[in-house]
């Protein structure tokens, strides 16, 4: 062919179109695949971090990490009066509460009086709820919103982080990770 | 009709209300406070702007009027206060949250070759480039 330029074979010209075919092929794999917006903790299968909070309600003592070590699994559920997926959680809650799952809350900058108003309307399946107005034990926790839920195992390691409210048909799955913490 | 139209807008608008409810408990204290030693608050605000607001993922915690951004914000300023080094507290949450939380790039197993791949592409073009150049002196 031509002298000056270096012997390329022909399938070689093709080469840059066959990269930008990939590159395109990458871009429209990003935006096609429908993206995630959680963001998991890294906590899991770490011991729960140091925190003690005050009462949220007179009616249940506070929360402290020194409670949830008790050999026995339980839910640890971090929620707010203002949070509307909260509410829509409250009757799978109530059901696990039912079945004999010993669950604790965590409050995230809550007024006690709408917190008061929000478990009279909702239900209160809670054995201690922890006062967390600066969401100060969430950040520690890796909890990056709420509702989140986390299976606590007996010795108070972080098992399970369920991101987002619990539906009625994500209660098996709830009950299967804390069997799986208690083994 | 349009009177009746504007007051089922209100209606409506009453309605929509209690789905905009946020939390109505003040900010936590250096949510929006500087700290006094001016020192300090700019290494903050240094750390505030590379650190990624869990729920407004585009913007920084710097940046961002969400109350959880303001406790984060809160967070950062009072560890900073206490003498904690702006790159442990980066450390602190990735620990929590991994890299994400974090705008500051690493070179991490999985990101090395976004830094190496560049290089890689610059020298294999100034080979073929010389390649290029080089032959027609040698012909002439």
């Amino acid at each position: 062919m031509n002298e000056g330029a270096p012997r390329t074979s022909r399938w070689a010209l093709w080469l840059p179109l066959a990269v930008f075919g990939l590159f395109v092929a990458l871009v429209l794999y990003g935006l096609l695949r429908p993206a995630s917006r959680d963001i998991p903790s890294t906590m899991i299968g770490k011991p729960l971090p140091a925190f003690d909070l005050p009462a949220a309600q007179p009616d249940r003592p506070g929360l402290a990490q020194a409670n949830m070590a008790t050999g026995k699994p339980r839910l640890l559920n971090i929620f707010a009066s203002w949070c509307i997926p909260c509410a829509a959680e409250a009757p799978q809650l109530g059901e696990l509460a039912r079945l004999g799952v010993e669950i604790d809350g965590i409050a995230i900058r809550d007024h006690r009086e709408d917190l008061a108003a929000f478990l009279a309307r909702y239900g209160n399946p809670y054995a201690r709820i922890g006062a967390d107005d600066v969401s100060a034990v969430q950040l520690a926790m890796g909890s990056s919103g709420v509702p989140e839920t986390f299976v606590i195992d007996g010795k108070g390691t972080i098992r399970y982080q369920h991101i987002g409210d619990i539906r009625a048909d994500q209660i098996p799955m709830i009950l299967q990770k804390l069997q799986e913490a208690g083994q | 009709m349009i009177r009746l139209l504007s007051l089922l807008l209100l209606a409506l608008g009453a309605l929509a209300a209690p789905l905009q409810a946020d939390d109505r408990l003040p900010p936590a204290p250096y949510a929006y406070r500087q700290l006094d030693n001016p020192v300090q608050e700019q290494k903050a605000q240094a750390l505030m702007e590379t650190l990624r607001c869990l729920v407004c993922q585009g913007q920084s915690i710097a940046d961002s009027d969400a109350p959880m951004a303001g406790d984060m914000r809160n967070q950062v300023r009072q560890r900073i206060a206490a003498g904690e080094e702006p790159e442990a507290i980066r450390q602190w949450l990735i620990e929590r949250y991994g890299d994400y939380v974090s705008y500051a790039p690493r070179i991490t197993a999985s990101t090395w070759p976004l830094f190496v791949l560049p290089l890689a592409i610059l020298v294999l073009a100034f080979l073929l480039l010389r390649r290029r150049f080089a032959a027609p002196e040698k012909l002439s």
